[in-house]
């Protein structure tokens, strides 16, 4: 579990075991060089591609004018709601659902219809419905991260082993006793995956929301600059967005690790 | 004979209260395909109070389905089970039971996992943690039991599951191929460990297994089934020593009995 036992000396161990800690900065420098290369060799005009000078600046002034820190936090708060209401639903739907194949079978083709169809198509509608405020963000961010979480909590409840439930039913265990103690512990590696999927997509329906409809957030922010053709402007939004998602699936990827803990990705540490 | 052997203390068949009463008790799968299979021709076998039954054939004889019959896991087609002289059908809080893999709950301690029958059972904790603790020692896990499933080898877990089994104290313990899985040399060992269990806690244990040897070493009686349909050809009263070692296997005594079991498979074209 831990390689920390096989090093012998202090650099050099870690290099060649973890080679990817110089390697992954170093193809940094090299993509950032050639888009400069390109952006200036082409001479490629700023509101098409702007150089990565210019978007480091626009990105700063951005983070240091607090103009950033406003936005993100309003989409940040429309994602995050979104994705707690969609966990809280589709846990409690997938749940209900679980319970009985009846159930499963009536439901599975509306299931699939509603997963199959772009829910981002009824922004606007929600837009109409809920205002131009947070509300409509909120339902939109909700609705699309629902459906990853509703599926994989019916397959992760479905995936225990027949022997775990023989077991629990040989000492008379209860339903809910069976549930609690085998049921849901079991799937919670795959109501990990799903979670991990939609708060990515509820980032993804905040943003949409924002397009369709709104006075605040990065969304609106980007919307700001493409209307002045602040080429930079957006692509230092983009920067602060990859920054949320990575800064949240990191927050994920810890959780899991230490709530699946006994998952083999999660002891080998690879996702 | 050799007389110098000396016999088990074993009380006579009739002075031996029965705990588990089998009376023509059949079963009939009704399987997918229209064809119903008949796994069990109407069976009966009485099983003492405290005696180490073993139930030999090849596979697909119905030993699995006779156990899970007088488990209350599945329900019989015809006949009568009884249990203390009282008619049962369904699981018993006084039974234990062992799969041929461990089904160990990976998010479980070693010592939670033993735990787990005294949990749904709902009783005393503490007295149920110094039992568990206790049963650990007994199997020689007693290092193990702050760890978790993953960090042992197959014979350890399976060694868990037989202190869980065995950690509400039932009257009878069920034993389904335990050690099908193991090596030679850890299935040994494993048989070893079983009978000091079983001489410690007096359980009553039926003990299912497709080796001949391991079905005479461990067997005060050995029930000896042949398939299509299943059903008992012979039952062999085994007078080895109460004491036994690997060793006896090499004695003609057991041999013998090996080679009377095996004439019954021979016999019918098996083996
Ligand atoms: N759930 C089931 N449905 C239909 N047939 C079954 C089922 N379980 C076992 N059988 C059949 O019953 C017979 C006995 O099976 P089993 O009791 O598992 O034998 P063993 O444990 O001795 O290998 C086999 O022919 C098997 O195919
Ligand atoms: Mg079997």
């Amino acid at each position: 579990m831990d390689s920390s036992d096989y090093s012998t000396g202090p650099a050099p161990g870690l290099l060649r075991r973890r080679p990817e800690i110089v390697l992954i900065p170093l193809l940094f420098v090299l993509i950032i060089g050639s888009w400069h290369g390109v952006v200036k060799g082409l001479a490629i005009p700023d509101y098409v591609i702007p150089a990565p000078g210019q978007v480091a600046t626009a990105f700063w002034s951005g983070v240091t004018s607090g103009s950033y820190l406003a936005h993100a936090a309003y989409t940040l708060s429309e994602a995050l709601l979104g994705f707690f209401i969609a966990a809280f639903l589709g846990t409690l739907f997938g749940t209900l659902i679980a319970q009985s194949r009846i159930i499963e079978r009536t439901l599975y083709p509306y299931l699939i219809v509603i997963q199959t169809t772009p829910k981002i198509a009824i922004a606007p509608l929600l837009i109409i419905w809920f205002g131009f405020g947070i509300t409509s963000k909120i339902f939109i961010a909700a609705t699309v991260a629902f459906f990853p979480i509703l599926v994989n909590v019916i397959a992760g409840l479905r995936s225990i082993d027949a022997e775990k439930i023989e077991l629990m039913r040989s000492l008379k265990a209860t339903k809910w006793q069976t549930f609690r103690m085998a049921r849901l512990p079991s799937a919670l590696p795959t109501i990990f995956a799903g979670l991990k999927v939609a708060i990515v997509f509820s980032i993804l329906g905040a943003i949409v929301g924002e397009f369709v409809g709104s006075k605040v957030g990065l969304g609106n922010l980007i919307l700001q600059a493409n209307v002045n053709l602040d080429t930079a402007g957006i692509f230092g939004v983009l920067v602060c967005l990859a920054i949320m998602g990575i800064t949240l699936h990191l927050v994920m990827e810890w959780l899991q690790r230490r709530l699946v803990f006994w998952t083999a990705s999660a002891r080998s540490g690879d996702y | 004979m050799p007389a110098a052997v000396k016999l088990m203390p074993r009380p006579a068949e009739a002075a031996r209260t029965p705990i588990i009463q089998l009376q023509e008790i059949e079963k009939v799968y009704a399987a997918r395909d229209g064809n119903p299979v008949q796994a069990l021709a109407p069976v009966s076998l009485e099983i003492g109070t405290g005696e180490f039954l073993t139930i030999v054939g090849p596979s697909g004889c119905g030993k699995s389905t006779m156990l899970r019959l007088v488990a209350g896991l599945i329900p019989r087609t015809r006949g009568r089970l009884l249990m203390r002289r009282q008619e049962i059908s369904g699981p018993q809080r006084d039974m234990g039971i062992v799969f041929q893999t461990p089904v160990l709950f990976p998010w479980r301690t070693v010592l939670d996992n033993v735990l787990l029958p005294a949990e749904v059972l709902r009783l005393p904790p503490a007295k149920s943690r110094a039992r568990a603790l206790e049963l650990l020692e007994i199997v020689g896990l007693s290092d193990f039991a702050a760890k978790y499933p993953f960090e042992l080898s197959g014979g350890m877990q399976q060694r868990v599951a037989i202190a869980r089994s065995l950690v509400h104290e039932p009257s009878v313990v069920l034993m389904d191929e335990p050690f099908g899985a193991l090596d030679a040399m850890t299935r040994d060992t494993m048989n070893l460990e079983i009978m000091r269990i079983w001489r410690e806690a007096g359980t009553t244990i039926l003990f299912v297994t497709h080796s001949i040897p391991e079905a005479v070493f461990l067997g005060e009686r050995v029930v000896v089934m042949t398939p299509r349909p299943g059903r008992i050809a012979e039952v062999i009263d085994v007078e080895l020593p109460a004491q036994r070692d690997i060793d006896i296997v090499n004695t003609d005594r057991f041999g013998v009995y090996v080679r009377q079991i095996r004439a019954h498979f021979n016999a019918k074209g098996l083996d």
